[in-house]
């Protein structure tokens, strides 16, 4: 991109988009290590992600704040104003990404202490693995500004849904199988829902990097797979 | 003022300011437009239509055609003796430049406001008299004083010189000029307004107001206006045309325009990354 005629907007924009590789890329090690607190049981770690979503809410708070100065200061327009929109938008996903990585920590520490089989983690440790793969690529894809890898995203969040699908019935016949593990199964299905969120917001993130690049938005239906909300009637 | 009476026959609900008419049909046609002055090549097969009842702008760093293209919509190139144009412009399917055309009847329905406010250094009702009495518009002085409080009252100006009618234009503020220079240019009825770079001598509040009025009176008019505020141009417009080095690069709705435009020029332009 040529630069501005007046740099400080480029110094702007840079810092904006530094401020949020910051974020995405403290995002990744949350969800990452709230699952593997929750696979190892380690709860001084779980611990240390709680605390840790306060720095992802500060920079949230520090690019919404830099975003709305340089739409006043500024009056960006065309390829600008997707700019500080799209730093808007993706900070706002990741900060959901944030709260439900800390509240996967935050169950890890609630179930310490109760039955924990461990052979029942594996499930939500796949899908984990997708979904930070997930992340991963979407971060990468905003860096980039490379819409191809971007929809690429977009296209396999049916892979999460479906793969939940099959947790959400794997879970419910340990549960049947064994009235004790009800708890756990109960903790670890929520930890699941909110990986599969985490997958929703790269998704968003997917269509933010989308929209950077062409100026519209993704305009097809999502794919979805996540049949058991209809089913269940959540 | 009579500025309702275009959309009484519209649905109660207003449409979005910057939607109306944008595909209206086209009040002013070009077609492989050149100018030269002398050996040089100005405009180069500029090829636009013009849609009625609405606002287009014309943006572009300067001396990329833009003034000198508005200027042929009332042939004021013709008073530049270097100036050749050739092509076709059209106002209602009429050649302009067709030889057998009144020049004077032609600037009777294309106004213009300039950059710099005009007034004639006469009193405020006769700036806005002069046009309506050369042109014969009043038969008698009761219907020339009609004409004078309806323009001024279209321009917004009404309320701030009733009652100084007889003082002089020149004596007005800065954006109090522009507006009656654009009461005069409405006093002849004209169909076309054409305005270059009408507010970059106005502070932002007398600027607000011009836009304000450009605002209420394209319901009846269609406007061309030159600016080189893009904030300006993103403001009043429907349609956007994008000028550089004499070349029509890119014309669209204004928001495709200040959202994606699809030309690397005019996105360098209006943000700010031309070199």
């Amino acid at each position: 991109m040529t630069e501005h005629i007046v740099s400080s907007f480029d110094d702007d924009l840079n810092a904006l988009s530094d401020k949020l590789a910051e974020m995405g890329g403290l995002c990744e090690k949350l969800v990452g290590e709230s699952v593997e607190a929750l696979i190892k049981r380690d709860i001084p770690l779980a611990r240390r992600v709680i605390d840790w979503d306060r720095s992802i809410d500060r920079l949230q708070h520090e690019i919404e704040e830099s975003s709305i100065r340089t739409i006043a200061k500024r009056a960006p327009v065309a390829i600008d104003l997707r700019e500080v929109i799209a730093a808007l938008r993706i900070a706002n996903d990741l900060e959901r990404i944030g709260d439900l990585a800390k509240n996967i920590a935050k169950r890890v520490v609630a179930l310490d202490g109760q039955f924990q089989p461990p052979k029942l983690a594996g499930g939500v440790a796949h899908i984990a693995d997708l979904t930070l793969g997930q992340l991963k690529q979407v971060l990468d894809a905003y860096t980039r500004r490379d819409e191809t890898r971007a929809v690429e995203v977009w296209n396999k969040d049916g892979e999460i849904d479906a793969l939940y699908n099959s947790l959400f019935r794997e879970l419910l016949t340990y549960m049947m199988e064994d009235p004790r593990n009800i708890g756990f199964c109960a903790h670890l299905l929520f930890c699941a829902k909110n990986i599969e969120r985490i997958g929703d917001h790269a998704t968003n993130i997917a269509e933010t990097v989308y929209y950077v690049a062409n100026g519209t938005a993704l305009t097809d239906d999502r794919p979805k797979a996540d049949l058991m909300s209809a089913e269940l009637g959540e | 003022m009579d500025t309702t009476t275009a959309v009484a026959s519209k649905p109660a609900v207003a449409p979005p300011p910057a939607a109306t008419q944008p595909d209206a049909a086209p009040k002013i046609i070009a077609r492989d437009v050149n100018v030269h002055y002398g050996d040089k090549h100005a405009l180069k097969n500029v090829t636009l239509d013009i849609p009625e009842k609405a606002v287009m702008a014309f943006i572009g760093p300067s001396g990329c055609g833009k003034s000198t293209f508005l200027r042929c919509i009332n042939r004021m190139n013709d008073t530049v003796a270097s100036a050749k144009v050739s092509g076709l412009i059209q106002i209602d399917d009429q050649d302009i430049y067709d030889p057998s055309l009144d020049v004077v009847q032609l600037r009777a329905r294309v106004g213009m406001v300039f950059q710099k406010p005009n007034p004639f250094p006469k009193s405020i009702y006769e700036n806005v008299a002069y046009g309506p009495r050369i042109h014969g518009l009043a038969r008698n002085k009761a219907e020339l004083d009609q004409i004078v409080e309806d323009s001024l009252k279209k321009a917004s100006l009404w309320n701030e010189v009733k009652d100084r009618l007889a003082d002089t234009g020149t004596g007005l503020s800065g954006g109090q000029q522009q507006r009656l220079c654009i009461a005069r240019a409405i006093a002849v009825s004209p169909e076309i307004i054409l305005m270059d770079e009408p507010c970059s001598a106005l502070d932002p509040i007398a600027t607000a107001r011009v836009e304000e009025l450009i605002e209420e009176i394209r319901r009846n008019y269609t406007i061309v206006i030159v600016t080189h505020s893009m904030q300006q141009a993103a403001r009043v417009s429907q349609r956007v045309a994008f000028f550089h080095l004499g070349v029509l690069v890119e014309t669209g709705r204004t928001e495709k325009i200040f959202q994606s435009p699809n030309d690397k020029r005019t996105q360098d332009y209006i943000t700010g990354r031309f070199g």
